[in-house]
Formats: structure tokens, sequence, C-alpha cells
């Protein structure tokens, strides 16, 4: 049901610098639609960033992340043509996942 | 979610991930659980609480991006680097917000200590960053002027 994300990583000195756009709604619970209705709470709890199948970045979120989450991040020792993947879990237990390459 | 059920779910989806990139070495870390308590608490200094936080030290180490003005209060960029050595985790605390406690990155394996997103904010407020460094803790603050709050949006 998820829609895809997009990441790029690209190597800025010495670390690979990353970027994630994820595709969510982060609905908070407080918001009402055209009907008045409150829209439930739904939002990504968790993400996990790997560099070469470690986990670099054990992420806990919050409903106050904006919709559509963006997320950027540095990975020290990363080298052009390593991995680095993201995979997301929302309170629907919806999951998600992208990997990509490190650009030179 | 049950912190079982999500652990499970987790090595589930590790595992799925090694098999299709035929990776050797494992993920290090499963997924923390969810700190419920702190995301449901309505004060800062709850949330503080639920992090273990009893006397965190401002420091001038960690460096907090973000507009003086947000116009639009749905969409607030903010960046935290932290240039505390050994820095374990960053948390965001918006103090007037609903639930103040934002979110929480923890560092491993060499990730730097900086990170970038974008948070909702339903009236001007302090952001409070939160660093966790050999087991102590750090913050610095920084007051965000909200004209249009984000939180029904």
């Amino acid at each position: 049901m998820a829609e895809p994300m997009k990441i790029r990583a690209k190597m800025e000195g010495e670390f690979a610098d990353v970027k994630v756009l994820m595709s969510h709604p982060m609905e908070t619970g407080q918001r009402k639609n055209e009907k008045g209705e409150l829209v439930p709470v739904h939002f990504i709890q968790s993400v996990i960033a790997s560099h070469n199948g470690k986990t670099v970045l054990d992420i806990q979120w919050s409903q106050a992340i904006a919709r559509n989450p963006f997320l950027g991040f540095r990975v020290k020792g990363a080298k052009a043509g390593d991995k680095i993947a993201i995979d997301w879990t929302d309170t629907a237990g919806d999951k998600s996942s992208i990997e990509t390459t490190v650009g030179a | 979610m049950k912190p079982l059920r999500r652990s499970v779910l987790k090595l589930f989806a590790a595992s799925a991930t090694l098999a299709a990139a035929g990776l050797l070495g494992a993920r290090t870390a499963f997924a923390a659980v969810w700190n419920k308590v702190g995301f449901e608490s309505k004060t800062g200094a709850d949330a503080l609480k639920s992090l273990g936080v009893a006397n965190a030290a401002a420091s001038k180490d960690i460096q907090i991006t973000a507009p003086e003005i947000a116009e639009n209060g749905a969409q607030v960029p903010v960046t935290v680097l932290s240039r505390i050595p050994n820095t374990q985790s960053i948390s965001i605390v918006i103090d007037k917000n609903p639930f103040p406690l934002n979110s929480t990155f923890e560092f491993s394996n060499g990730a730097d200590s900086y990170i970038s997103t974008r948070v909702k904010m339903g009236q001007t407020s302090s952001i409070m960053a939160l660093v966790k460094a050999d087991g102590k803790f750090f913050t610095a603050s920084k007051e965000v002027k909200v004209t249009i709050g984000g939180c029904g949006g």
C-alpha cells in the first residue's frame, strides 16, 4: 500500500551524504476531513538506515514529523559503490524498504 | 504494536533482505522498542523523564539549524549536528507541541552525529535537541516562531 520512497546517496568528503524522501500521510489524529470527522492517527514509527547491511541509524518518530517525511544523514567511512538501505514501519504495521548505491 | 511482535516482524524483514541481498553479515541491531511513554507525554519534562534524563548540561557543541520564522508549521526543516565525542543519540523535543517528544535518532556503526528532517509545530516554541554521549545528556535549544500552526494538517 505504501508508495515508493526516493533515496540519494553521494560521497561528500569523508562522508556518504544520504537524503531520503518517504511517502506517508503522517496523520496526527487531530486533523478533520471534509465531513468534520477526525482522521485516525497513522504515522511512521520506526526507520532503520543501514550501510552494507549494518544498522547506522535506528530512528523512532512521533506523528509530528511532517507529511511525506524527509530524512538526511551522513555515514562516515562509506565509499562509492556501498549499499545504503532504508526500512520503515508505521503504526498500522505497513512497511516499506529501499536500497541504493553510494555515488561518487 | 507489542514489542515482541515488532521484534519478530523486524527479524523477518531483516532475514528477507539479507536473503535477497545475499549478504553474509547480519544486520547488527533490531529496531529499538518505540518509546510509547515518551511519545505520549504531554509535557517536555515528562518526555525527558521517559528518556532517563536527569541533569542535562547546555552545550555549545550542539548546532540546531531551523528557521527563525516558520510560515507553515506543517513543514519546519530542522537539522541537528552534535560535535560532542561519542554521541549515541539525538532526540528532538518541541515544548509547545501537544506531544513534545518529536523523535529519537540512535547512531551506530559509523553514522555521523548529524540528522536532518522536517517537523510539525502547532505554535511558536523552542526546539530542543537532546544529545546522549557516553551515557550523559546535553542540550541546546532554538526558538522558532510559527505563523500558521501545523498540527491540523
